[in-house]
Protein backbone atom coordinates (compact mmCIF):
# COMPACT_ATOMS: atom_id res chain seq x y z
CA UNK A 1 0.00 0.00 0.00
CA UNK A 2 1.38 3.18 -0.86
CA UNK A 3 0.97 6.43 0.45
CA UNK A 4 -1.66 8.93 -1.45
CA UNK A 5 -2.06 11.37 0.99
CA UNK A 6 -6.21 10.48 0.72
CA UNK A 7 -8.67 10.25 3.55
CA UNK A 8 -8.74 13.77 5.40
CA UNK A 9 -11.99 14.72 6.92
CA UNK A 10 -13.06 18.60 7.44
CA UNK A 11 -15.70 18.69 9.75
CA UNK A 12 -17.83 21.99 10.20
CA UNK A 13 -19.97 22.95 12.83
CA UNK A 14 -21.39 19.21 13.06
CA UNK A 15 -24.67 18.64 14.96
CA UNK A 16 -26.15 15.15 15.29
CA UNK A 17 -30.21 14.90 16.30
CA UNK A 18 -31.61 12.06 17.92
CA UNK A 19 -35.35 12.21 17.43
CA UNK A 20 -35.73 15.74 18.99
CA UNK A 21 -32.81 15.45 21.50
CA UNK A 22 -29.54 16.77 20.38
CA UNK A 23 -26.38 14.59 21.11
CA UNK A 24 -23.80 16.31 19.97
CA UNK A 25 -23.63 20.15 18.70
CA UNK A 26 -21.14 22.62 16.97
CA UNK A 27 -18.18 19.81 16.24
CA UNK A 28 -15.34 21.88 13.89
CA UNK A 29 -12.26 19.68 13.59
CA UNK A 30 -9.73 18.55 10.61
CA UNK A 31 -8.69 15.13 10.71
CA UNK A 32 -5.84 14.97 8.40
CA UNK A 33 -4.87 12.42 6.09
CA UNK A 34 -2.77 9.20 6.66
CA UNK A 35 -2.24 9.72 11.30
CA UNK A 36 -3.90 8.48 13.72
CA UNK A 37 -6.57 10.72 15.36
CA UNK A 38 -7.86 9.74 18.57
CA UNK A 39 -11.63 10.83 20.02
CA UNK A 40 -11.36 10.54 24.37
CA UNK A 41 -14.02 11.88 26.85
CA UNK A 42 -15.73 10.29 29.47
CA UNK A 43 -18.73 8.00 28.23
CA UNK A 44 -21.89 9.56 26.53
CA UNK A 45 -19.55 12.20 25.79
CA UNK A 46 -21.08 11.39 22.15
CA UNK A 47 -17.27 10.17 20.80
CA UNK A 48 -19.18 7.57 19.01
CA UNK A 49 -21.97 9.02 17.83
CA UNK A 50 -19.33 11.39 15.88
CA UNK A 51 -17.07 8.64 14.65
CA UNK A 52 -20.72 7.17 12.86
CA UNK A 53 -21.15 10.27 11.01
CA UNK A 54 -17.71 9.60 8.97
CA UNK A 55 -18.82 6.54 7.46
CA UNK A 56 -22.98 7.55 7.75
CA UNK A 57 -23.39 4.47 9.86
CA UNK A 58 -26.10 7.05 11.93
CA UNK A 59 -28.15 6.81 8.89
CA UNK A 60 -28.98 2.97 9.70
CA UNK A 61 -30.70 4.17 13.36
CA UNK A 62 -33.21 6.30 11.71
CA UNK A 63 -34.99 9.14 12.55
CA UNK A 64 -31.24 10.81 12.96
CA UNK A 65 -30.82 14.46 11.49
CA UNK A 66 -27.10 15.60 10.92
CA UNK A 67 -26.22 19.08 10.14
CA UNK A 68 -23.05 21.08 9.11
CA UNK A 69 -21.10 20.14 6.40
CA UNK A 70 -18.52 16.66 6.79
CA UNK A 71 -16.41 16.94 3.38
CA UNK A 72 -13.91 13.39 2.61
CA UNK A 73 -11.35 14.72 0.51
CA UNK A 74 -13.09 18.22 -0.04
CA UNK A 75 -16.45 16.20 -1.03
CA UNK A 76 -19.58 16.27 0.95
CA UNK A 77 -20.46 12.90 2.03
CA UNK A 78 -23.80 13.81 2.58
CA UNK A 79 -24.89 15.66 -0.37
CA UNK A 80 -26.39 12.52 -1.81
CA UNK A 81 -25.69 13.72 -5.36
CA UNK A 82 -22.08 13.36 -5.05
CA UNK A 83 -21.67 10.18 -2.24
CA UNK A 84 -23.75 7.04 -1.80
CA UNK A 85 -23.18 5.35 1.74
CA UNK A 86 -22.74 2.40 0.09
CA UNK A 87 -19.77 3.24 -1.85
CA UNK A 88 -18.65 5.48 1.14
CA UNK A 89 -18.33 2.69 3.70
CA UNK A 90 -16.18 0.63 1.16
CA UNK A 91 -14.13 4.21 1.63
CA UNK A 92 -14.40 4.29 5.41
CA UNK A 93 -14.04 0.95 6.97
CA UNK A 94 -14.86 0.77 10.41
CA UNK A 95 -13.97 -1.82 13.45
CA UNK A 96 -16.37 -2.38 16.40
CA UNK A 97 -16.00 -2.55 20.10
CA UNK A 98 -16.41 -5.85 20.20
CA UNK A 99 -15.06 -8.58 17.62
CA UNK A 100 -17.92 -9.58 15.36
CA UNK A 101 -16.82 -11.69 12.27
CA UNK A 102 -19.23 -13.13 10.42
CA UNK A 103 -19.85 -16.62 11.14
CA UNK A 104 -18.18 -18.24 8.33
CA UNK A 105 -14.74 -19.20 6.94
CA UNK A 106 -11.71 -16.72 7.67
CA UNK A 107 -11.30 -16.74 3.93
CA UNK A 108 -15.26 -15.57 3.16
CA UNK A 109 -14.81 -12.94 6.29
CA UNK A 110 -11.58 -11.46 4.27
CA UNK A 111 -13.16 -11.62 1.22
CA UNK A 112 -16.89 -9.92 1.83
CA UNK A 113 -15.75 -6.81 1.10
CA UNK A 114 -14.13 -7.64 -2.23
CA UNK A 115 -16.96 -10.12 -3.13
CA UNK A 116 -19.85 -7.03 -2.03
CA UNK A 117 -17.87 -5.07 -4.78
CA UNK A 118 -17.92 -6.96 -7.84
CA UNK A 119 -14.54 -9.56 -7.20
CA UNK A 120 -14.78 -12.43 -8.45
CA UNK A 121 -11.61 -14.15 -9.57
CA UNK A 122 -10.37 -17.10 -7.36
CA UNK A 123 -7.04 -15.23 -7.94
CA UNK A 124 -7.91 -11.85 -7.17
CA UNK A 125 -9.52 -13.15 -3.82
CA UNK A 126 -6.55 -14.96 -2.47
CA UNK A 127 -4.58 -11.75 -3.46
CA UNK A 128 -6.50 -9.61 -1.66
CA UNK A 129 -7.03 -11.90 1.28
CA UNK A 130 -3.71 -12.61 1.98
CA UNK A 131 -2.60 -8.59 1.82
CA UNK A 132 -5.11 -8.06 3.94
CA UNK A 133 -4.22 -10.06 6.82
CA UNK A 134 -0.63 -9.25 6.60
CA UNK A 135 -1.59 -5.81 6.81
CA UNK A 136 -3.78 -6.38 9.92
CA UNK A 137 -0.83 -8.34 11.21
CA UNK A 138 -2.81 -12.25 11.53
CA UNK A 139 -1.17 -13.72 8.19
CA UNK A 140 1.25 -15.70 9.90
CA UNK A 141 -0.89 -17.08 12.32
CA UNK A 142 -3.77 -17.74 10.18
CA UNK A 143 -2.23 -19.11 6.60
CA UNK A 144 -2.80 -22.36 7.06
CA UNK A 145 -6.48 -22.31 8.56
CA UNK A 146 -8.22 -20.04 6.07
CA UNK A 147 -10.77 -22.31 5.59
CA UNK A 148 -11.65 -22.62 9.35
CA UNK A 149 -14.50 -21.16 11.11
CA UNK A 150 -13.88 -17.92 12.51
CA UNK A 151 -15.25 -18.26 15.65
CA UNK A 152 -12.32 -20.70 16.32
CA UNK A 153 -9.76 -17.64 16.50
CA UNK A 154 -9.24 -16.29 20.01
CA UNK A 155 -10.74 -12.72 20.59
CA UNK A 156 -7.68 -10.45 19.79
CA UNK A 157 -7.24 -12.88 16.44
CA UNK A 158 -10.92 -12.08 15.84
CA UNK A 159 -10.58 -8.73 15.87
CA UNK A 160 -7.60 -8.07 13.87
CA UNK A 161 -9.61 -10.48 11.49
CA UNK A 162 -12.12 -7.95 11.67
CA UNK A 163 -9.76 -5.08 11.19
CA UNK A 164 -8.19 -7.47 7.55
CA UNK A 165 -11.94 -7.48 6.77
CA UNK A 166 -12.47 -3.83 6.86
CA UNK A 167 -8.71 -3.49 5.25
CA UNK A 168 -9.76 -5.95 1.87
CA UNK A 169 -12.03 -3.15 0.52
CA UNK A 170 -8.66 -0.12 0.68
CA UNK A 171 -10.66 1.57 2.43
CA UNK A 172 -9.10 5.67 2.59
CA UNK A 173 -10.03 5.82 6.75
CA UNK A 174 -10.48 3.17 9.32
CA UNK A 175 -12.74 4.07 11.88
CA UNK A 176 -12.17 2.03 15.54
CA UNK A 177 -14.85 2.39 17.97
CA UNK A 178 -12.81 1.35 21.36
CA UNK A 179 -11.38 -1.64 19.03
CA UNK A 180 -8.96 -3.21 22.27
CA UNK A 181 -11.15 -2.58 25.05
CA UNK A 182 -12.75 -6.18 25.35
CA UNK A 183 -9.37 -7.46 24.55
CA UNK A 184 -6.62 -8.79 27.10
CA UNK A 185 -3.12 -6.51 27.29
CA UNK A 186 -1.04 -8.68 24.97
CA UNK A 187 -4.05 -8.48 22.16
CA UNK A 188 -4.38 -5.03 23.01
CA UNK A 189 -0.24 -4.28 22.12
CA UNK A 190 -0.83 -6.53 18.67
CA UNK A 191 -3.84 -4.16 17.51
CA UNK A 192 -2.09 -0.74 18.89
CA UNK A 193 1.11 -1.80 16.60
CA UNK A 194 -0.62 -2.75 13.49
CA UNK A 195 -2.42 1.17 13.82
CA UNK A 196 1.26 2.08 14.29
CA UNK A 197 1.79 0.44 10.98
CA UNK A 198 -1.00 0.99 8.97
CA UNK A 199 -1.31 4.55 9.71
CA UNK A 200 1.80 4.87 6.78
CA UNK A 201 -1.59 4.01 4.18
CA UNK A 202 -4.73 4.84 5.94
CA UNK A 203 -6.37 7.16 8.14
CA UNK A 204 -7.45 6.45 11.42
CA UNK A 205 -9.55 7.55 13.52
CA UNK A 206 -9.84 5.58 16.99
CA UNK A 207 -12.21 6.14 19.76
CA UNK A 208 -11.41 5.57 22.81
CA UNK A 209 -11.64 5.13 26.77
CA UNK A 210 -8.01 4.57 27.68
CA UNK A 211 -5.73 7.75 27.69
CA UNK A 212 -2.70 5.76 27.91
CA UNK A 213 -3.76 4.46 25.11
CA UNK A 214 -4.62 7.62 23.24
CA UNK A 215 -1.27 8.71 24.10
CA UNK A 216 0.86 5.52 22.85
CA UNK A 217 -1.18 5.38 19.12
CA UNK A 218 -2.44 8.94 17.95
CA UNK A 219 -0.62 11.95 16.15
CA UNK A 220 -3.78 14.09 17.00
CA UNK A 221 -6.12 13.57 20.56
CA UNK A 222 -9.68 15.33 20.34
CA UNK A 223 -11.14 16.01 23.97
CA UNK A 224 -15.03 15.78 24.08
CA UNK A 225 -17.81 16.52 26.91
CA UNK A 226 -20.87 17.10 27.89
CA UNK A 227 -21.37 19.00 30.85
CA UNK A 228 -24.65 18.80 32.17
CA UNK A 229 -27.50 16.22 30.39
CA UNK A 230 -29.30 19.65 29.25
CA UNK A 231 -27.01 20.78 26.70
CA UNK A 232 -25.44 18.33 23.90
CA UNK A 233 -21.91 17.48 23.97
CA UNK A 234 -19.30 19.06 22.27
CA UNK A 235 -15.56 19.51 21.41
CA UNK A 236 -13.45 21.09 24.05
CA UNK A 237 -10.37 21.46 22.38
CA UNK A 238 -8.28 19.28 19.92
CA UNK A 239 -4.17 19.24 18.95
CA UNK A 240 -1.50 17.30 18.73
CA UNK A 241 -1.08 14.52 21.17
CA UNK A 242 1.66 15.39 22.61
CA UNK A 243 0.57 19.12 23.09
CA UNK A 244 -2.57 17.83 24.67
CA UNK A 245 -1.03 15.66 27.63
CA UNK A 246 1.27 18.07 28.75
CA UNK A 247 0.24 20.99 27.97
CA UNK A 248 -3.83 21.49 27.47
CA UNK A 249 -5.40 24.22 26.96
CA UNK A 250 -8.56 23.87 28.55
CA UNK A 251 -9.09 23.31 32.17
CA UNK A 252 -11.62 20.66 31.58
CA UNK A 253 -9.02 18.79 29.63
CA UNK A 254 -6.60 18.78 32.19
CA UNK A 255 -8.68 17.39 34.55
CA UNK A 256 -9.49 14.72 32.75
CA UNK A 257 -6.55 13.67 31.40
CA UNK A 258 -5.25 13.63 35.15
CA UNK A 259 -8.00 11.79 36.19
CA UNK A 260 -9.98 13.84 38.55
CA UNK A 261 -13.33 13.03 36.48
CA UNK A 262 -14.85 10.61 33.94
CA UNK B 1 -31.26 -14.07 63.21
CA UNK B 2 -27.38 -14.88 62.75
CA UNK B 3 -25.64 -15.34 59.95
CA UNK B 4 -25.14 -19.11 60.40
CA UNK B 5 -29.48 -19.55 61.06
CA UNK B 6 -29.46 -17.66 57.90
CA UNK B 7 -27.43 -19.75 55.29
CA UNK B 8 -28.87 -23.12 57.44
CA UNK B 9 -32.38 -21.39 55.68
CA UNK B 10 -31.14 -20.56 52.69
CA UNK B 11 -29.30 -24.14 52.29
CA UNK B 12 -32.90 -25.50 52.88
CA UNK B 13 -35.00 -23.46 50.46
CA UNK B 14 -32.29 -24.89 47.79
CA UNK B 15 -32.91 -28.37 48.40
CA UNK B 16 -36.65 -28.22 48.44
CA UNK B 17 -36.63 -26.21 45.29
CA UNK B 18 -33.88 -28.47 43.68
CA UNK B 19 -36.78 -31.58 44.71
CA UNK B 20 -40.07 -30.11 43.55
CA UNK B 21 -38.02 -28.55 40.30
CA UNK B 22 -37.06 -32.65 39.88
CA UNK B 23 -40.04 -33.78 40.63
CA UNK B 24 -41.91 -31.97 37.78
CA UNK B 25 -39.13 -32.55 35.16
CA UNK B 26 -39.41 -36.38 35.93
CA UNK B 27 -43.36 -36.48 35.74
CA UNK B 28 -43.16 -35.09 32.21
CA UNK B 29 -40.44 -37.40 31.41
CA UNK B 30 -42.94 -40.23 32.95
CA UNK B 31 -45.80 -39.33 30.64
CA UNK B 32 -43.99 -38.66 27.54
CA UNK B 33 -42.52 -41.86 28.15
CA UNK B 34 -46.11 -43.65 28.99
CA UNK B 35 -47.43 -42.19 25.95
CA UNK B 36 -45.27 -43.45 23.74
CA UNK B 37 -44.71 -46.88 25.65
CA UNK B 38 -48.74 -47.68 25.24
CA UNK B 39 -48.76 -46.36 21.37
CA UNK B 40 -45.77 -48.59 20.93
CA UNK B 41 -46.53 -51.57 23.10
CA UNK B 42 -50.43 -51.53 21.50
CA UNK B 43 -49.14 -50.48 17.70
CA UNK B 44 -45.94 -52.78 17.47
CA UNK B 45 -48.17 -55.82 16.93
CA UNK B 46 -50.11 -54.46 13.27
CA UNK B 47 -47.17 -52.37 11.65
CA UNK B 48 -45.25 -54.45 9.30
CA UNK B 49 -44.11 -53.78 6.08
CA UNK B 50 -47.53 -54.61 4.44
CA UNK B 51 -49.33 -52.34 6.80
CA UNK B 52 -47.14 -49.40 5.22
CA UNK B 53 -47.03 -50.63 1.59
CA UNK B 54 -50.54 -52.13 1.34
CA UNK B 55 -53.83 -50.27 0.52
CA UNK B 56 -56.73 -51.34 3.13
CA UNK B 57 -58.87 -54.49 1.89
CA UNK B 58 -62.27 -56.00 3.66
CA UNK B 59 -63.48 -52.52 4.93
CA UNK B 60 -60.35 -51.74 6.96
CA UNK B 61 -59.94 -54.93 8.46
CA UNK B 62 -57.05 -56.16 6.61
CA UNK B 63 -54.38 -54.65 4.67
CA UNK B 64 -52.72 -51.75 5.35
CA UNK B 65 -52.85 -47.94 5.09
CA UNK B 66 -50.51 -46.48 2.15
CA UNK B 67 -53.04 -44.07 1.15
CA UNK B 68 -53.40 -42.39 4.31
CA UNK B 69 -49.78 -42.31 4.38
CA UNK B 70 -49.49 -41.12 1.10
CA UNK B 71 -51.96 -38.28 1.71
CA UNK B 72 -50.61 -37.33 4.99
CA UNK B 73 -47.36 -36.93 3.01
CA UNK B 74 -49.05 -34.95 0.67
CA UNK B 75 -50.68 -32.44 2.03
CA UNK B 76 -47.61 -31.79 4.30
CA UNK B 77 -45.54 -31.18 1.22
CA UNK B 78 -48.34 -29.13 -0.17
CA UNK B 79 -48.72 -27.00 3.15
CA UNK B 80 -44.56 -26.48 3.03
CA UNK B 81 -44.71 -25.39 -0.30
CA UNK B 82 -47.93 -22.98 0.32
CA UNK B 83 -46.36 -21.75 3.53
CA UNK B 84 -42.86 -21.65 4.14
CA UNK B 85 -41.62 -18.91 0.89
CA UNK B 86 -44.15 -16.47 2.22
CA UNK B 87 -44.25 -17.16 5.52
CA UNK B 88 -40.14 -16.89 5.95
CA UNK B 89 -40.18 -13.87 3.78
CA UNK B 90 -42.74 -12.28 5.96
CA UNK B 91 -40.75 -12.91 8.87
CA UNK B 92 -37.89 -10.85 7.37
CA UNK B 93 -40.10 -7.92 6.95
CA UNK B 94 -41.30 -7.85 9.91
CA UNK B 95 -37.85 -8.46 11.64
CA UNK B 96 -35.62 -6.08 8.89
CA UNK B 97 -37.65 -3.74 7.46
CA UNK B 98 -40.67 -3.12 9.08
CA UNK B 99 -40.73 0.76 10.93
CA UNK B 100 -41.03 0.36 15.21
CA UNK B 101 -44.32 1.78 14.69
CA UNK B 102 -48.03 1.30 16.08
CA UNK B 103 -49.32 -0.47 12.73
CA UNK B 104 -46.51 -3.00 13.14
CA UNK B 105 -47.05 -4.02 16.60
CA UNK B 106 -50.91 -4.44 15.29
CA UNK B 107 -49.78 -6.73 12.59
CA UNK B 108 -47.50 -9.42 14.80
CA UNK B 109 -50.40 -9.02 17.31
CA UNK B 110 -53.27 -10.02 14.42
CA UNK B 111 -50.24 -12.90 13.05
CA UNK B 112 -49.53 -14.06 17.29
CA UNK B 113 -53.89 -14.13 17.25
CA UNK B 114 -53.72 -15.98 14.18
CA UNK B 115 -51.75 -18.59 16.02
CA UNK B 116 -54.29 -19.16 18.31
CA UNK B 117 -57.27 -19.81 16.65
CA UNK B 118 -58.90 -23.19 16.77
CA UNK B 119 -57.97 -25.42 14.02
CA UNK B 120 -61.67 -26.29 13.62
CA UNK B 121 -62.07 -22.73 12.40
CA UNK B 122 -59.80 -22.96 10.09
CA UNK B 123 -62.01 -25.93 8.94
CA UNK B 124 -64.73 -24.25 8.40
CA UNK B 125 -63.27 -21.31 6.95
CA UNK B 126 -61.12 -23.58 4.24
CA UNK B 127 -64.48 -25.19 3.66
CA UNK B 128 -66.42 -21.93 2.65
CA UNK B 129 -63.47 -20.50 0.68
CA UNK B 130 -61.32 -23.46 -0.98
CA UNK B 131 -63.58 -26.16 -1.34
CA UNK B 132 -67.01 -23.85 -2.40
CA UNK B 133 -65.84 -20.29 -3.22
CA UNK B 134 -62.99 -21.27 -5.49
CA UNK B 135 -64.48 -24.71 -6.29
CA UNK B 136 -61.52 -27.24 -5.62
CA UNK B 137 -63.72 -29.42 -3.90
CA UNK B 138 -62.78 -31.80 -1.21
CA UNK B 139 -58.94 -32.41 -2.48
CA UNK B 140 -55.70 -32.26 -1.71
CA UNK B 141 -54.96 -28.59 -2.75
CA UNK B 142 -58.00 -27.77 -0.44
CA UNK B 143 -56.54 -29.37 2.44
CA UNK B 144 -52.68 -28.12 2.08
CA UNK B 145 -54.41 -24.51 1.63
CA UNK B 146 -56.51 -24.89 4.85
CA UNK B 147 -53.67 -26.75 6.70
CA UNK B 148 -51.15 -23.31 5.13
CA UNK B 149 -53.47 -20.74 6.70
CA UNK B 150 -53.23 -22.47 9.92
CA UNK B 151 -49.24 -22.78 10.12
CA UNK B 152 -48.58 -19.68 8.34
CA UNK B 153 -48.41 -17.64 11.45
CA UNK B 154 -46.58 -19.67 13.17
CA UNK B 155 -43.30 -19.08 10.47
CA UNK B 156 -43.84 -15.81 10.37
CA UNK B 157 -43.36 -16.10 13.95
CA UNK B 158 -40.69 -18.67 13.70
CA UNK B 159 -38.93 -16.67 11.14
CA UNK B 160 -39.06 -13.18 12.92
CA UNK B 161 -37.76 -14.93 16.46
CA UNK B 162 -34.62 -16.37 14.90
CA UNK B 163 -34.04 -12.92 12.76
CA UNK B 164 -34.09 -11.06 16.27
CA UNK B 165 -31.26 -13.85 17.92
CA UNK B 166 -28.95 -12.55 15.40
CA UNK B 167 -26.61 -10.12 16.93
CA UNK B 168 -26.97 -6.16 15.30
CA UNK B 169 -23.16 -5.97 15.21
CA UNK B 170 -23.15 -8.54 12.46
CA UNK B 171 -26.00 -6.69 10.72
CA UNK B 172 -23.78 -3.56 11.21
CA UNK B 173 -20.39 -5.15 10.59
CA UNK B 174 -21.67 -6.36 7.02
CA UNK B 175 -23.40 -2.56 6.13
CA UNK B 176 -20.40 -1.11 7.62
CA UNK B 177 -18.31 -2.72 4.30
CA UNK B 178 -20.70 -1.03 1.93
CA UNK B 179 -23.16 -4.10 1.86
CA UNK B 180 -26.60 -3.24 1.28
CA UNK B 181 -29.44 -4.25 3.63
CA UNK B 182 -30.82 -6.96 1.13
CA UNK B 183 -27.71 -8.31 0.90
CA UNK B 184 -26.99 -8.31 4.57
CA UNK B 185 -29.77 -9.86 4.91
CA UNK B 186 -29.13 -12.54 2.19
CA UNK B 187 -25.12 -13.47 3.19
CA UNK B 188 -24.90 -12.65 6.37
CA UNK B 189 -28.14 -12.39 8.64
CA UNK B 190 -30.38 -15.50 7.22
CA UNK B 191 -27.76 -18.11 6.76
CA UNK B 192 -27.12 -17.65 10.36
CA UNK B 193 -30.94 -17.30 11.69
CA UNK B 194 -31.32 -20.70 9.33
CA UNK B 195 -31.29 -23.39 12.36
CA UNK B 196 -33.60 -21.44 13.88
CA UNK B 197 -35.65 -20.52 11.02
CA UNK B 198 -36.20 -24.69 9.80
CA UNK B 199 -36.44 -25.80 12.80
CA UNK B 200 -39.96 -23.19 13.71
CA UNK B 201 -41.14 -24.35 10.22
CA UNK B 202 -40.80 -28.37 10.57
CA UNK B 203 -42.13 -27.90 14.20
CA UNK B 204 -45.35 -25.58 12.65
CA UNK B 205 -45.43 -28.63 9.45
CA UNK B 206 -45.29 -31.45 11.94
CA UNK B 207 -47.97 -29.78 13.80
CA UNK B 208 -50.30 -29.18 10.64
CA UNK B 209 -49.61 -33.23 9.90
CA UNK B 210 -50.97 -34.41 12.81
CA UNK B 211 -54.12 -31.79 12.39
CA UNK B 212 -57.45 -33.86 11.54
CA UNK B 213 -59.84 -30.87 11.94
CA UNK B 214 -58.75 -28.49 8.90
CA UNK B 215 -58.75 -31.70 6.81
CA UNK B 216 -61.94 -33.19 7.98
CA UNK B 217 -64.19 -30.90 6.07
CA UNK B 218 -61.73 -29.83 3.17
CA UNK B 219 -59.88 -33.16 2.36
CA UNK B 220 -60.25 -36.44 3.19
CA UNK B 221 -62.31 -39.02 2.63
CA UNK B 222 -63.12 -42.42 4.61
CA UNK B 223 -61.63 -45.01 1.71
CA UNK B 224 -59.78 -43.45 -1.34
CA UNK B 225 -57.54 -44.62 -3.77
CA UNK B 226 -53.76 -43.15 -3.42
CA UNK B 227 -54.23 -39.34 -4.51
CA UNK B 228 -52.53 -38.78 -7.99
CA UNK B 229 -53.58 -35.13 -8.51
CA UNK B 230 -53.70 -31.99 -6.21
CA UNK B 231 -57.67 -32.19 -6.61
CA UNK B 232 -57.96 -35.75 -5.54
CA UNK B 233 -59.90 -36.47 -2.48
CA UNK B 234 -57.30 -38.60 -0.35
CA UNK B 235 -56.93 -40.60 3.32
CA UNK B 236 -54.55 -39.26 5.81
CA UNK B 237 -53.51 -40.59 9.37
CA UNK B 238 -54.59 -38.60 11.74
CA UNK B 239 -58.38 -38.66 9.84
CA UNK B 240 -58.14 -42.24 9.38
CA UNK B 241 -57.34 -42.84 13.17
CA UNK B 242 -60.44 -40.90 13.77
CA UNK B 243 -62.80 -42.70 12.07
CA UNK B 244 -60.95 -46.23 12.66
CA UNK B 245 -61.52 -45.30 16.04
CA UNK B 246 -64.99 -43.74 16.19
CA UNK B 247 -66.94 -45.64 13.95
CA UNK B 248 -65.31 -48.74 12.23
CA UNK B 249 -66.54 -52.15 12.00
CA UNK B 250 -65.55 -54.76 14.78
CA UNK B 251 -61.59 -55.26 14.64
CA UNK B 252 -60.63 -52.22 12.72
CA UNK B 253 -60.09 -50.32 16.43
CA UNK B 254 -57.08 -52.77 17.06
CA UNK B 255 -55.42 -51.73 13.92
CA UNK B 256 -55.89 -47.86 14.56
CA UNK B 257 -53.00 -48.22 17.19
CA UNK B 258 -50.99 -48.96 14.31
CA UNK B 259 -51.83 -46.22 12.29
CA UNK B 260 -51.03 -44.19 15.90
CA UNK B 261 -47.61 -45.37 15.62
CA UNK B 262 -46.88 -44.86 12.30
CA UNK B 263 -47.89 -41.41 12.89
CA UNK B 264 -46.26 -41.15 16.04
CA UNK B 265 -43.08 -42.50 14.56
CA UNK B 266 -43.16 -40.46 11.19
CA UNK B 267 -43.16 -37.06 12.96
CA UNK B 268 -40.60 -38.19 16.00
CA UNK B 269 -38.14 -39.09 12.85
CA UNK B 270 -38.58 -35.69 11.41
CA UNK B 271 -38.21 -34.34 14.19
CA UNK B 272 -34.87 -35.84 15.25
CA UNK B 273 -33.25 -35.14 11.97
CA UNK B 274 -33.66 -31.82 12.19
CA UNK B 275 -32.53 -31.79 16.27
CA UNK B 276 -29.44 -33.58 14.71
CA UNK B 277 -28.73 -30.81 11.78
CA UNK B 278 -29.10 -28.08 13.88
CA UNK B 279 -26.99 -29.36 16.56
CA UNK B 280 -24.50 -29.00 13.83
CA UNK B 281 -25.33 -26.13 12.92
CA UNK B 282 -25.13 -24.49 16.24
CA UNK B 283 -21.86 -25.57 16.77
CA UNK B 284 -20.84 -23.30 14.07
CA UNK B 285 -22.84 -20.46 15.21
CA UNK B 286 -21.72 -18.97 19.08
CA UNK B 287 -21.15 -15.71 19.04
Amino acid sequence: MVSNNLGSFELTDVSVTYGSETAVAGVTMHIPAESVTALIGPSGCGKSTLLRCLNRMNDEIGNVTIEGKLLLDGVDIYDSRAVDPVELRKRVGQVFQKPNPFPMTIFDNVAYGPRTHGVKKKSELDQIVEESLRRAALWKEVKDLLKKHAFELSGGQQQRLCIARALATEPEVLLMDEPASSLDPISTQQIEDTIATLKESVTIVIVTHNMQQAARVSDQTAFMLRDSMERPASLVEMGETRMMFTNPSDKRTEEYITGRFG
Amino acid sequence: MNVRARIRRARAYELIAKVVLGACAALSLGVALLFVGYIFSRGIGFVSLEFITQPPRKFMTEGGILPAVVGTFLLTLGTALLTIPVGVMAGIYLAEYAPRSRRTRVIRLAIANMAGVPSVVYGLFGLALFVTVFGWGRSVLAGAATLACLTLPVIITATEEALRQIPSDLRRASLALGATRLRTIGRVVLPAAAPGIVTGSILGLSRAAGETAPILLTAVAFFAPIATSPMSQTMALPYHLFIMATQATKDAPQMVWGTALVLVAGISILNMIIATWRSNQRRKMRW
